[in-house]
């Protein structure tokens, strides 16, 4: 990683410190200080899509675990949100346990299900590991609905409103402490786990298993962690949208919201924990546009204009990135940053 | 045993669609190595597509296949040089994305342009009454029997005795043999991309002469992904095969086992279960090229 000028690093705590500058953790500042100040000028609307937004970027950071630097690409993300998010609701709703208790539950239940989903991956890779997660995505929804007994079924589960303590969080504002607290989390967490000895192994085996089991990766443990820890985080994030709405259905989770999920990481670009956040934001931003855009656009074209510019936007959104620019706004962020480091000289920005 | 017998000559005719439709993918995968994920929706614009010409526009049978045909052929050039050709030689992960976008852009037309909206031709298709002993087969299911057959038959005949058929099967074989012989690499992809969008577009006035054009019929496209993984990725033979049995399993399951469970709709979730089954099992599909990777 490059370094503005006037920085040094004089030992290995500073070399593998992920602030490095006074500027980043003065921007680091700014952004605390605004997510914490968000409520106090956002209306309840804006505060809502925070909300969600947050709750994708904790999804798709799982995501980039697994595809974007284990090489596992998964389309069933939406499925373990919802076996995740299901876990905690029907722990809440049926068994009275508390909200703190049941998030880490979902968690586990999550990734646990992405373990045993995750299984075909020793043995099978690309296009055939995408159909197993799709596979894996119908399976889990249906075995939902016929468990009608425990999760209610297609009818839905509501579940009591989440609680911390004493502390409700009913109101939008507490709820957006939450997540955003979560969020922070998840990211750190997730930026420190490419970091470990694990996160280079998933690395190792994305760019080549064969040359990593040579050299001793145990593909067999470090895919199956991989797998564990991305659907951890898918199902930190379903239990977040569960209790958002305190209601649980199988259509929060659709099969589309896991294709957007790989959306997003492509947006933002594969192997990046900025690109996770900065593509998670983006489609999300996109969609509000096209909420804004569509009643305007059904109006003036045809009634079924709104949903179908949904679709297509996003379509060629994906298509237009993969074409022109495959390494994502991550990449192009850090262009943007080293032409101004290096400028004047900026033709060295080549890389 | 009669319920049974017609279980099973339902799927089969059943099975014979699915089965053209896989061939579509297979069609792609061998070429040009490309996973074709939007092919449930080319069945999608198929069902619409027969909707328009019969019904909207009044054509007759003949000449309604034959309008969807070309228009397939036009979507099939397209969708090739805008969205695989800028593609070519990416990662498998970067092109397999770009079909599944292709695959919602192709929903978003069809909602743009039929409003998503269940659309029915029932009896438009011609009509051909046909009984076993005491088994009925249903006439849609016969025409699409004999529908598929003839395209499969057309279809070995055009890998066998045609240039570009020729050129295809050597493209399949090995790209750089084909290059350096002079052989134009992208026309076979471009081809291979046109047939895969007519068979998949047949497939959809087919699955819509029988229960109508709405948007589940891009489900059918996870059907065909279960029938290419039993048969084997790579083979055509295989693709027809598991194509047949996979019609005749999911009529027999649905039918014996949709009454004891109380949600029902197994059928729709059946495949996967043998896509998850054949993935653990034998990864490559009944009649699939065995690649061995050891470490």
């Amino acid at each position: 990683m490059a370094l503005g000028i006037g920085t040094f690093q004089e030992n290995y705590a500073q070399d593998m410190s992920i602030f490095h500058s006074r500027l980043q953790w003065g921007s680091l500042l700014v952004l605390i200080i605004f997510l914490s100040a968000c409520p106090l000028f956002f209306s309840d609307r804006i505060l809502t899509i925070l909300t969600m937004m947050g709750i994708s970027v904790i999804s798709v950071h799982g995501l980039n675990i697994l595809t974007g630097y284990c090489g596992q690409i998964s389309i069933g993300h939406a499925g373990f949100m919802a076996v995740g998010g299901y876990t905690s609701a029907v722990l809440c709703a049926k068994l009275g346990v508390p909200f703190l208790l049941a998030l880490p539950c979902g968690a586990l239940a999550a990734g646990i299900a992405g373990l045993i989903f995750g299984l075909p991956s020793l043995k099978i890779k690309g296009f055939y590991l995408i159909m197993a997660t799709i596979a894996a995505h119908f399976i889990i929804i249906w075995t939902i609905i016929q468990l009608h007994s425990i999760t209610g079924g297609a009818d839905g589960l509501s579940v009591p409103r989440a609680k911390i303590g004493s502390i409700s969080l009913s109101s939008k504002t507490n709820y957006f402490y939450l997540v955003m607290g979560l969020t922070c989390l998840a990211t750190l967490v997730a930026k420190n786990i490419v970091r470990t000895k694990a996160g280079r192994a998933f690395i190792a085996i994305r760019d080549n298993d064969l040359a990593a089991e040579v050299m001793g990766v145990s593909l067999w443990s470090y895919k199956l962690q991989a797998f564990f820890i991305g659907c951890v985080y898918a199902g930190v994030a379903g239990s977040l949208l569960i209790h958002y709405y305190s209601f649980a259905s199988t259509d929060q989770f659709p099969f589309m919201d896991s294709v957007w999920y790989l959306g997003m990481l492509i947006v933002g670009g594969m192997g990046s924990t900025t690109g996770a956040v900065l593509g998670a934001v983006a489609l999300k931003l996109l969609d509000e546009l096209v909420t804004i855009a569509g009643p305007i656009l059904s109006a003036v074209v045809a009634p079924q204009a709104a949903a179908s510019l949904a679709l297509i936007s996003h379509g060629l959104v994906i298509i237009v990135f993969l074409i022109f620019e495959p390494r994502g706004l991550h990449h192009r962020w850090e262009m943007i940053k080293a032409y101004f480091r290096l400028w004047p000289f900026s033709h060295e920005v080549s890389e | 045993m009669t319920f049974f017998l017609q279980l099973v000559v339902t799927g089969l005719a059943q099975g014979m669609v699915y089965a053209l439709i896989a061939i579509g993918f297979v069609i792609i995968l061998k070429c040009s190595e490309v996973f074709n994920i939007a092919q449930g929706h080319f069945v999608l614009i198929g069902g619409y597509l027969g909707f328009t010409f019969l019904v909207t526009f009044g054509l007759p049978i003949w000449a309604a296949l034959g309008m969807a045909i070309v228009t397939a052929v036009i979507m099939g050039l397209l969708i090739e040089r805008l969205i695989l050709r800028p593609l070519l030689g990416e990662p498998v992960l970067a092109v397999i994305m770009a079909t599944i976008a292709l695959s919602t852009i192709l929903g978003g037309l069809a909602t743009l342009l039929w409003g998503a909206e269940y659309k029915a031709y029932h009896g438009l298709l011609p009509t051909i009454n046909f009984k076993i002993g005491a088994i009925s087969v249903p006439s849609e299911s016969l025409i699409g029997l004999i529908v598929s057959v003839i395209c499969v038959v057309i279809l070995m005949l055009l890998f066998r005795y045609t240039k570009i058929g020729l050129a295809m099967r050597a493209t399949a074989e090995d790209l750089q043999v084909v290059q350096s012989v002079g052989i134009r690499a992208t026309t076979v992809y471009a081809v291979s991309w046109v047939i895969a969008s007519v068979l998949g577009v047949i497939g959809g006035i087919l699955l819509g002469g029988v229960s109508g054009a709405n948007m589940d019929l891009a489900n059918i496209g996870l059907k065909a992904f279960a029938v290419v993984l039993l048969g084997g990725v790579n083979s055509v033979g295989g693709a027809i095969v598991a194509g047949i049995i996979l019609g005749m399993l999911e009529n027999v399951a649905a039918g014996y086992l949709d009454p004891l469970l109380p949600g029902g709709a197994l059928a729709q979730v059946f495949p996967f279960f043998i896509m998850i089954i054949v993935l653990i099992f034998r990864p490559y599909g009944l009649f699939g090229l065995v690649r061995i990777e050891r470490v």
